[in-house]
């Protein structure tokens, strides 16, 4: 979890996946479509991948923990949460806090 | 082959002799009135009388156009629903879907799907009494208070078919993808088993003038947003394909016979499989962005354009069925 929590705030946008997942690739494509540059973290590629891995289960509850999207530190949500910031028009300003955008 | 029901057809002959019996004696006494003096004034008022008459008899005309075709479509929709059912009994009497194999698995995905058009086909003439319900209360300007039911009650109709087609995917997700429950040229317009929300906010930008600044610049958020995670979810969709390509192509020819081509080639399928199972997630996606786009419009707008959002949806949803059918019954060398 401390690994989790640490590497979370080190950026601005922190997405933990895994490389065979595509609504990762999907989600890691709207944001790059936003203008962010996010950390990604690999969770089948990280040698503590595992550990991470169950980390994020306990902290969001499901049992596919991925894309975990995290803005300014803080948990934001998996694909749907993300898509309905973005509808809803929290997410640019969420990002835009953290210093994720330029624009 | 065509389905009349003979009561409504004569109901709306009545309405049509009560208002012709209206307009005949309106014309009457505009007549009159122009018999018994010349004065200008009068005659402009009688010119403004016999528009206002033409104008009523002209949207009375239109009004009962509007109910019959509605009609035609509420009976048609009834059909299909019989004729639905008569299937479902039919099949459940025989037990198995007739199949290649008369496999249980196969019938099992069988039913789903025809269980799913069953209750598509429900909802659908349970939407089509919301609607008219809708337009009832526009068209009587009722007041905010009331068309707010209304409305709620037509969004919460909404909410259910993101129900059905959840449960649906559940037990057949390539029937829902296929859009095979829809009529073909709502099929044309398909992406990820339903409706572009961005297409939808596009045929609606002239239906709900006048609009703040405030709604406009909200709005065309709500459009680049629900754009950009379509095609966000469009190249997730795209990566799976290839990935899935790529899968079944490196997987080694079963008849090879090692025990190590064979091991392989069950871990390819493995891997196949598992990717298949993420076309529920895509879909459900997909059905999210639609809920969200409609739910964020209705936040932006105000009751009364909500009700108007509503039944321009609706109405352009019906223009492409009545499409469908036309296209199914045209004529054939």
């Amino acid at each position: 979890m401390d690994r989790v929590v640490g590497l979370a705030s080190q950026r601005a946008v922190v997405i933990f996946s895994v490389s065979s997942c595509c609504m990762c690739y999907a989600i890691k494509t709207l944001f790059g479509e936003l203008g962010c540059n996010p950390a990604i973290y690999e969770l089948d590629e990280d040698p503590a991948g595992r550990e991470m891995e169950l980390a994020l289960i306990r902290l969001i509850g499901k049992k596919k923990p991925v894309p975990a999207v995290f803005i300014g530190g803080r948990f934001v949500g998996l694909t749907e949460q993300v898509m309905s910031h973005h509808l809803g028009g929290t997410l640019v300003p969420l990002l835009r806090d953290a210093g994720a955008l330029w624009l | 082959m065509e389905v009349t029901s003979p009561r409504t057809d004569t109901s709306t002959d009545a309405d049509t002799d009560e208002k012709n019996q209206m307009f005949n004696d309106g014309q009457m006494v505009g007549l009159a009135t122009s018999d018994c003096s010349d004065r200008s004034k009068e005659k402009t008022g009688d010119q403004k009388t016999l528009r206002r008459l033409a104008q009523n008899r002209e949207a009375a005309r239109k009004s009962r156009l509007r109910k019959k075709a509605y009609v035609q479509q509420l009976e048609s929709s009834r059909l299909k629903l019989t004729n639905l059912e008569q299937e479902l009994q039919r099949a459940r009497q025989q037990g198995i879907f007739i199949s290649g194999s008369g496999d249980q698995s196969h019938a099992a995905n069988g039913n789903g799907a025809l269980a799913f058009d069953i209750e598509y086909a429900r909802w659908l003439e349970e939407q089509n009494r919301h609607i008219s319900e809708l337009r009832t209360a526009v068209n009587a300007h009722a007041s905010d208070a009331e068309l707010r039911i209304v409305v709620d009650g037509a969004m919460a109709q909404y909410d259910n078919i993101w129900k059905l087609k959840s449960n649906g995917a559940k037990s057949d997700v390539f029937h829902m993808l296929s859009g095979m429950w829809k009529t073909p040229a709502e099929r044309c317009f398909l992406w990820l088993g339903g409706f572009r929300s961005s297409e939808i906010l596009k045929l609606l930008a002239n239906h709900l003038e006048p609009l703040t600044d405030q709604q406009l610049s909200s709005i065309r958020n709500l459009q680049q947003s629900s754009q950009q995670a379509e095609d966000a979810l469009s190249q997730g969709m795209d990566a799976l394909q290839q990935s899935l390509a790529e899968t079944l192509a490196s997987a080694s020819p079963i008849g090879s016979g090692t025990s190590g081509n064979v091991a392989n080639y069950m871990g390819q399928m493995a891997m196949a499989m598992g990717k298949l199972g993420t076309l529920e997630n895509f879909l459900h996606q997909a059905d999210n962005l639609r809920q969200q786009t409609l739910q964020q419009l209705h936040r932006i707008l105000t009751t009364r354009q909500s009700a108007r959002a509503l039944l321009a949806i609706h109405d352009y949803l019906s223009r492409l069925r009545a499409l469908s059918s036309l296209w199914l019954a045209r004529p054939r060398e």
